[in-house]
């Protein structure tokens, strides 16, 4: 009895160990997808511009930006080849009962994946030795790869919010698997798009905020106003569709999902003319501080103030998510960025057409400055939403969390040291892609010879 | 040949290729950390470079494939060796880390920090197959329950892991030699040519003496698996691989390279098929079969039809890169010799 009752303090130590390791560990990996997914488009988007119109300096934009392509793509992969692992090591109980189901999503990204790391080697070695317009052509595929590959994953994290297209025999196991089920789950729809657009916007803000902080810097040459200009305006037309995108998401996750709805929503008790509760600690079944609009939550999710919204009082306590607070927070926090981008992409759209430049007042560069840390900050936050909401369950409705965690000890250690690798990793990586930018800069000439991945230079540039 | 049967060759297939491809550019890691400092070890490092560079990410999406075909298909089996063998699993991912991030920065970081990173790379390139071969033979010598959950410790530090750990070493370390060896060759380089000759011939003859330890290790942890290499089939495919590591031998000593890479990658791939074809039908033997590891039917059509799409539109693409690459290890030796 005691031996059992000391098993089951470990398993419920290693689920909180398993969930930071594997929250880090995603996150982390999140922002360098949403560049796999995004910066290709960039880059294209630079060359097909400067090819058209003759334009060296849209031309160099996109040679130096592969390289940056290159650099985040070879650390997502790494990153990315961890997470693999994880699903075995840290949730085995889950992959035994489900990877049949859950796999099927990631067959089809492998695919995905391959051809992306095939055609970003192609495309950085094909500079000067392919024709333009086989050089252009051989990025299409990078960019389709990075959409199909973001949708593969996010339908294998809808499946587990929503699980669909398999059943279960008498012992518990996974049969009659429905592939198409699977993969068009019903929450892949509104996860995919929220993703894909979510991915455009981080690249883009990020991209541009570091031509932003350049421009203040009084570097305002046609190089940097095109690194600024094409990111941010590929991310300005991502946000407001992503702001529809994301209003539509949560109200399937209301109907879909009732206790991560009221989980980040802080709604305790059922029923209509709910209050939307912006900021403020939940706890203790009510919500301290912040500001409360009478009747929004309810207009938001049924487009009347008589909309019933259910309330964690009718849903059973052992079926509550976590950390009302940090959920409800993050929430909150990713409409407010998600809000002020789309005024900053209003502000930058009213200048553009009314003087075709972007607004002169350094306030709007500082604004554009911060703007790619900010679409990280609600990234993040839209992650933790989802998984952190979905809990206790690892497959909603089906399977807890805790029956799916690995018995192995030790995760607490493993999961220091790669909370180290990784800060060494991302710190070096900034570093990296930041050494590059300066040297591009103080040489109009691009170095060759420091690609830090992928092949060296066509001879009669390097020589 | 049931469904199951296909997503096992399936899943084979692409742990042959991970091992061959993926195998040559740990192998060039261990030569760019065995090549020391100096004027001849950046001629060394470039070669390397030059040869790897272009690959290097797609070498290592074989890893991924066939991850997904295993926790796909095969789901049991997939939870039964990651609850037994995460040691020297976590190892090898952390190993796979590292590598990566020391080859994407290094040449990008700045001079003084570029050694350590150079090394960070190297030392990862010798401990991320040792691990993974640890996994191949704690498998092999049935340590791994069908059920999972085998002892953390015991299963892989053990005769057979072990060597087979050593023999991923050697044989990365040999294929890698002989790619460098053809392609120092092809640019030219008379001098580096004779440099990965020479030690190809000395990874050849140490990966040899392993695999007979292997053997010796195999008789005795792993009877089933021994007792299938020494009859029909499996012996066809180790005397065939003999044969190609023989022949491999031969040409890198009388100095052809025609011929040499696929002699030594058909020693390879002979062994891994030998294996296969020696534990079947199990895929833990004796204890776990491939029909009682695989998945939902429906999973393994999934599987089937994603490898078709993959050959269909992954295996060109890849051609077309590897063809890229050749012509440009070409070109430098043209450079070269100007």
């Amino acid at each position: 009895m005691e031996a059992l009752t000391l098993q089951v303090a470990d398993a419920g130590n290693n689920l909180l160990a398993a969930r930071n390791q594997m929250g880090f560990t995603l996150g982390f990996h999140i922002v360098l997808a949403c560049f796999g997914v995004a910066f290709p488009a960039v880059m294209l988007i630079a060359e097909v511009i400067g090819r058209r119109r003759g334009d060296p300096e849209a031309l160099r934009l996109a040679r130096n930006w592969s390289k940056g392509v290159a650099v985040l793509f070879a650390v997502g992969a790494v990153s990315g080849t961890v997470l693999s692992f994880e699903f075995g090591l840290l949730w085995p109980r889950f992959m035994d009962r489900f990877g049949d189901a859950f796999g099927i999503a990631f067959a089809i990204e492998g695919i995905f994946f391959f051809l992306e790391a095939i055609f970003i080697a192609i495309y950085i070695y094909g500079w000067d030795r392919l024709s333009p317009r086989a050089h252009m052509l051989s990025a299409i595929p990078i960019v389709i790869s990075g959409i199909g590959g973001a949708f593969s994953v996010v339908a294998a994290n809808a499946w587990m919010n929503q699980p669909q297209g398999f059943d279960l025999d008498a012992a518990g196991n996974v049969t009659n698997v429905r592939p198409f089920e699977v993969i068009f789950n019903s929450a892949t729809g509104y996860e995919f798009f929220h993703m894909w657009l979510a991915a455009y916007m981080v690249t883009g803000f990020l991209i541009a905020s570091v031509y932003a902080v350049g421009m203040l810097r009084g570097r305002r040459d046609r190089y940097h106003r095109l690194g600024f200009l094409i990111p941010f305006t590929l991310a300005a037309i991502a946000t407001p569709i992503q702001l529809f995108v994301g209003d539509t998401a949560a109200r399937a996750v209301a109907d879909d999902q009732p206790a991560k709805f009221a989980g980040l929503e802080c709604i305790y008790k059922s029923g209509d003319d709910q209050a939307e509760h912006i900021g403020g600690i939940c706890h203790d079944g009510k919500v301290t501080g912040g500001i409360s609009i009478p009747g929004l939550d309810s207009l938001l999710v049924g487009f009347s103030t008589g909309t019933y919204v259910k309330g964690l009082d009718q849903i059973p306590a052992d079926r509550h998510p976590p950390a009302n607070t940090l959920l409800h927070l993050s929430f909150d926090t990713m409409v407010g960025i998600g809000t002020a981008l789309f005024l900053l992409a209003v502000w930058f759209a009213i200048s553009w057409w009314r003087r075709r430049d972007i607004p002169s007042t350094p306030w709007f560069l500082r604004a554009g400055s911060v703007a790619g840390l900010a679409a990280i900050l609600a990234l993040e936050c839209g992650w933790i939403v989802t998984e952190v909401g979905r809990q206790p369950w690892i497959v909603y409705g089906f399977m807890r969390t805790a029956a799916a965690v690995t018995p192995a000890k030790g995760i607490w250690f493993v999961f220091a040291v790669t909370m180290l690798i990784y800060i060494a990793l991302g710190t070096i990586a900034v570093l990296v892609l930041r050494g590059l930018s300066r040297r591009w800069r103080e040489d109009q000439l691009t170095h060759v010879d420091d690609v830090p991945y992928g092949p060296p230079a066509a001879p009669e540039e390097a020589g | 040949m049931s469904k199951a049967d296909v997503c096992a060759a399936i899943l084979w297939t692409g742990i042959t290729l991970y091992a061959v491809f993926g195998g040559a550019d740990f192998g060039a890691g261990m030569w760019d950390l065995l090549s020391g400092t100096g004027d001849r070890a950046d001629h060394v490092r470039d070669q390397i470079d030059r040869s790897i560079g272009p690959v290097w990410e797609a070498n290592h999406v074989w890893l991924i494939f066939v991850l997904v075909v295993l926790w796909t298909a095969f789901p049991t089996l997939f939870s039964a060796i990651m609850t037994t063998l995460y040691i020297p699993l976590a190892l090898a991912a952390l190993g796979i880390v590292l590598r990566g991030a020391g080859f994407a920065f290094r040449h990008a970081l700045p001079g003084p920090v570029q050694a350590p990173a150079t090394r960070v790379f190297g030392l990862s390139s010798v401990l991320t197959p040792f691990f993974m071969g640890t996994v191949v033979g704690a498998v092999a010598s049935g340590q791994v329950p069908a059920g999972g959950d085998g002892d953390p410790t015991g299963s892989w530090i053990g005769f057979l892991p072990l060597v087979t750990g050593a023999l991923f070493v050697a044989v990365a370390a040999y294929t890698a030699a002989i790619f460098l060896v053809r392609d120092s060759g092809a640019a030219r380089d008379a001098a580096l040519h004779a440099y990965f000759r020479r030690r190809a011939l000395i990874a050849a003859v140490v990966a040899g003496a392993v695999a007979v330890v292997g053997v010796f290790a195999l008789h005795h942890d792993a009877r089933y698996v021994y007792d299938g290499l020494t009859s029909w089939p499996g012996i066809a495919l180790v005397i065939l691989s003999a044969a190609c590591g023989i022949a491999a031998l031969a040409l890198l000593l009388t100095g052809r390279d025609v011929g040499m890479r696929p002699a030594a990658v058909g020693a390879v791939v002979a062994v891994i098929w030998g294996y296969f074809a020696a534990a079947w039908p199990y895929v833990l033997p004796t204890s776990l079969t491939i029909s009682g590891a695989a998945g939902a039917s429906a999973s393994l059509t999934a599987v089937i039809i994603v490898f078709g799409v993959a050959a269909v539109v992954v295996v060109p693409s890849l051609i077309l890169l590897f063809t890229l690459a050749q012509r440009q290890a070409l070109e430098y030796g043209s450079r070269g010799s100007d």
